[in-house]
Formats: structure tokens, sequence, C-alpha cells
């Protein structure tokens, strides 16, 4: 039964037009760094982190999560103060993970899709943590609040970008 | 062996992926400045190449959207919503006129402060050069307090330039491109400023905490700060001209990172979070100019004059200058080598210069070892110009 299930969901592959591959992250890498110039809140918002966990676990290829999160964080890291790799680090282990999920429940229920994108939230936060911390050797905190509340945020976000991101796919 | 590769791949490849970008962040590490901060400015020649290019994609996007909505608000503003402009203007004529009057008094006191300061020999240093800039983007994460600016190296800008607004200090340059510039904002974690807590005159460093508050740290526990004191920039850090605002003290708490230190919260003066337009100091200058020989001469003897106030009973240095001084013994505006007196004391003590015995007259056990006498005030030295004004003097060397 579980076999069965699986090589279903394998079956539904889902694809995309390279266009959409490209531009997505691109626009959520710009929207990431111009909205909160805008709205200082939205910086709670990770876009890309959204943008790796969706075509993760709908291309259901840990290779494909694994660059397509260690592109958008170096990017994402290019425009920070910070040494480039730390987000490339932590984005890429959430591709990988989310794409070996993806394989294995039902993300296109919607509560799925915000549990998975909470605890992704979470761990992306944790990881970069982690690497500035310990390894680099910065004076990071770690804020229980301000994570929840990130979570809260990227989780409920997550909802509606994912929506809309799927009528950008195709099939197969 | 070919079965493992195949088994394994994808964690191979996140493994290779891992690695790579850990030798990668491994080559920018730096070691810790002398403030306790790491140095990320200094990025190596290959990082900056892939900040420039990441640059040169993202600014020219961020400046259409930015001129986009600032071309539909000042559309709204200008042309549609125009209700109470004329009884603004009227209210904004009368605010001017006054402004234009308090403006001269300012002038002029501004014009005698300078006066004095140049009198004094302070080594202020001005403003003397900025260049506005608009803010256009930030880093999109609120682990690292970065803003860009549309200037860069083209218009003159370097690193390490403070950035400003009318209200505080905003940061300083970080990295400089053609046409564009990244900006630290104080609040970052890897920021530092030196500040100077304005009445305690208490200095510190000044960085950004994980929540994205500004907060002098490494400073001992003192009753005397207080909530609302403001606080200023120190000029110490070579970076920022002293004296600007930087904010004010929110509240005062012990360091838990770093006991037993304490941590002052500051509020900003400049609005962070809402940042159009910022100033680029581009050039400073002392209002008392460079020092020159001539003022060498000039420093040497002013610290002859302060070891003679600190120090009463040293002889002056100019032996032309005998006589009383002024009628408490203060500098007289000849504008001479004056030495300074302590004052007759209008009630003899312990206290008073000259009134302990010498040591070898102290007995041990003694309930009252030191009792105070009336003895001869210090010699007096005077100027022939202040003479007639010290008759307190006189009478006391007579």
């Amino acid at each position: 039964m579980v076999m069965r299930s699986l090589i279903s969901r394998r079956e539904q592959e889902t694809t995309f037009h390279p266009v959409v591959l490209v531009l997505v992250p691109v626009f959520a890498l710009l929207f990431q760094v111009y909205l909160p110039h805008i709205f200082p809140r939205m910086e709670l918002l990770d876009l890309p982190l959204l943008v790796v966990i969706y075509f993760a676990i709908m291309l259901r290829g840990p290779v494909e999560g694994t660059l397509t999160g260690m592109v958008i964080g170096l990017v994402q890291d290019a425009q920070t103060s910070h040494p480039i790799g730390v987000n490339g680090m932590a984005k890429s282990i959430i591709g990988y993970a989310a794409a070996s999920i993806g394989v294995r429940i039902d993300v296109e229920n919607s509560i799925t899709r915000l549990l998975l994108t909470a605890v992704f939230s979470v761990a992306n936060s944790l990881l970069i943590y982690l690497i500035e911390r310990r390894l680099l050797g910065f004076d990071m905190q770690w804020l229980w609040l301000h994570e929840a509340a990130r979570m809260v945020a990227n989780a409920v976000v997550a909802v509606g970008f994912f929506w809309f991101l799927d009528r950008l796919r195709r099939r197969r | 062996m070919e079965s493992f590769f195949s088994r394994y791949k994808n964690v191979l490849v996140l493994a290779a992926v891992l690695v790579v970008q850990l030798i990668a962040l491994a080559t920018q590490i730096h070691r810790p400045t002398t403030m306790g901060v790491a140095d990320t400015r200094t990025d190596g020649h290959h990082v900056r190449t892939v900040r420039y290019a990441m640059t040169r994609v993202i600014v020219p996007f961020e400046e259409m959207l930015t001129n986009v909505g600032h071309g539909t608000r000042d559309a709204w503003k200008n042309y549609v919503y125009l209700r109470g402009v004329r009884q603004q203007n009227a209210a904004l004529q009368a605010e001017v006129d006054r402004l234009r009057l308090a403006q001269m008094s300012l002038m002029a006191d501004a014009r005698q402060g300078q006066r004095l300061q140049q009198l004094l020999g302070f080594q202020q240093q001005y403003i003397y050069k900025t260049v506005v800039a608009q803010v256009i983007g930030t880093s999109g994460s609120d682990q690292s307090r970065v803003i860009y600016i549309d200037k860069g190296s083209n218009d003159g800008l370097r690193p390490d330039m403070a950035v400003v607004t009318p209200d505080g200090i905003v940061g300083k340059v970080r990295d400089v491109f053609p046409h564009a510039a990244q900006v630290l904002e104080m609040n970052d974690q890897t920021a530092g400023a030196g500040v100077i807590l304005e009445t305690t005159r208490i200095r510190g460093i000044l960085r950004g905490n994980a929540e994205g508050q500004p907060q002098v740290i490494d400073l001992l526990p003192d009753d005397r700060i207080q909530p609302g004191e403001r606080v200023l920039t120190s000029g110490g850090d070579q970076v920022y001209p002293r004296g600007l605002a930087v904010g004010d003290v929110v509240s005062v708490g012990p360091d838990k990172q770093h006991p037993p230190y304490i941590a002052i919260t500051v509020r900003p003066a400049a609005n962070l979070s809402q940042l159009e337009e910022v100033l680029v100091i581009t050039e400073t200058q002392d209002a008392a100019g460079s020092p020159t020989d001539a003022s060498g001469d000039a420093e040497v003897q002013r610290a002859a004059d302060d070891a003679s106030q600190a120090l009463p009973s040293i002889p002056p240095q100019d032996s032309g200058t005998n006589g009383t001084n002024g009628a408490n013994g203060t500098p007289g505006a000849t504008g001479d080598a004056l030495q300074v007196r302590p004052a007759q004391a209008l009630r003899v003590d312990r206290f008073t210069p000259g009134a302990t015995p010498p040591a070898d007259e102290l007995q041990p056990g003694d309930p009252n070892p030191i009792t105070p006498k009336i003895v001869a005030p210090p010699p007096v030295v005077h100027t022939p110009a202040a003479e007639p004004d010290a008759p307190a003097g006189k009478q006391e060397q007579n």
C-alpha cells in the first residue's frame, strides 16, 4: 500500500517551464530585498526559502532541491554583510530535506504545506544560527518569540504563495 | 563502486555542496578586531566580485521600483491630494518668519561659539561635505542590517564613511560599487561605533543585538546612567564625527552574555526602519585647522597651564608674570599664560592647602592627627595687567 502510494506520487511528477524556474526565484529574491524597505515587518518573511521549499517538494528530487537551495542561498548571502555561504549551506540542507520528504507525504494538502513550511522555517533559522555561532564564532542570539513570529508568518504566506505557484506548474 | 555512487548520489551531492561552501566560508573569516567585532568589511577579491555582480543585477531593479514608488507618491501628493494645502502654506509661511528671527539669533550664538572654541584651541571636527543618497533596498534579512544607497564610488564614496540623517547617525559605508553602496546600519550585530553618554560622559562601544536594537556594551554598572540620557558619537572610532546624535537610553540592564558588564539599550535617533534619504559624510575638517608648528608651541604652553591648574604648587614657567591674579584667581582676559591658584578659603580645614602638618609631626594613634592651623596661603602669581583687580590676593600677602 505504502509502495503503491510512493509510486503513484512519483508518477505524478510535476514540471515547470524553465522560464518559471528562473523567474520565480529571481523575483522572490528581488522582492525580498525591496519589500522590507517599504514594509519593515516584511523582514520576517523569507520568500526565497518558500521558493526553495516549494520547488523541492514539487520536483521531488533531492539533488535538484539541494542545488536550488544552494544557488538561492548564495545569492541571498551576496546581499548581506555576512560571509557568503551561510544561507547557501542552510538552504541546501532545507532543499534536500524538503525534496526527501516530498516523496513520502502528500504535499498537495494545504495543512501539510503549512506545517512543512513552519518546520522548515524554524530549521532554516536554526541552521543559520548554528553556522554563524558555532562555525563562524559570531555573537548570535536565539530569540524564541522572534522565531515563532517568523515561523507563523512564513507558514501563513506559504499557503497562498504555493497556491499561486501551483497555477504555474504543468503535470506530466 | 558504481552502484555506491548511484545509490548514495543524493547524499553525496549534498555533502559535496556543503563541503565546498564550508571551504568558501573558511576563506572569508577574519580575526576579530581590537573592538571585539569580527571584521567583515574587508571582503576578499572573489567575494567582492560576487557581491558586485549581484549588486549590478539587483540595484537597477531596486532603483526602478523606488522611482516608480516615488513617482506614484509624488503624483498623488502633488496633483491629487491637495486638501488643506492653502492653510498649511499660510501656517508654514508664519513658521518661516518665526524661524528666520530665531536663525539670526542662533547664528550670532554659533559664530560666538566657534570663536570661543578657536580661542580655546578645540580641534572640533565639522562636517564639511556630504552627499545626499537615496535608500533603494535592504539585505532582505533581519539578521543582516544592511541598506543599499544609490550613490557609489563615482560620487566620491569610500568605505568607512559615516552615513547620517538630520536626526542622527545611520551607519557607515561598508562596500562601495560604482553606482551604489552598501551601508552597514549601526544596529547590526557586526557594527561598532564609539559613543559617549551626554551627561555622565561615560564612553562605550555601540553595536546591535540580535533583535536589531543598538546597545552600548562592555560597561561596568553605574547608577548614574538613567533612561532618557542622550547618547552621542565620541569620535574615537575615526568614522563618525564627534557629537552626532545616536539616540536615547531606553533601559539599563545586565549583559547576560558578558557578566558583570551591563548593556544599555538605545533608541536610535534616526528612524532606521523607514529611511528614505541619507547623508554620506565624505569630508570633515577641523575648526582650528590642522596642527602646525606654531600651534605646537601653543599646545605645550596649554599643557603647562593645565598642569599648573591641577598642581598649584608647581612654580610658573613664565618668570615675567609675578604678582597677583584676578580677584578669584581666575585667568584674566589678557590671553597670557596665566597661573591659577586656589582662592583663599573662607574656613580653613584639613583640606585647605598647607593646613596638613608634615608627616614627621604625626603621631601614631593620635585621635586628632590633623589639626587645622591657619597658615599663609600659597604664593599667588599675578600679571601686571591683572594687578589692579586683585585686592584680595594682595591683602593675604600682606
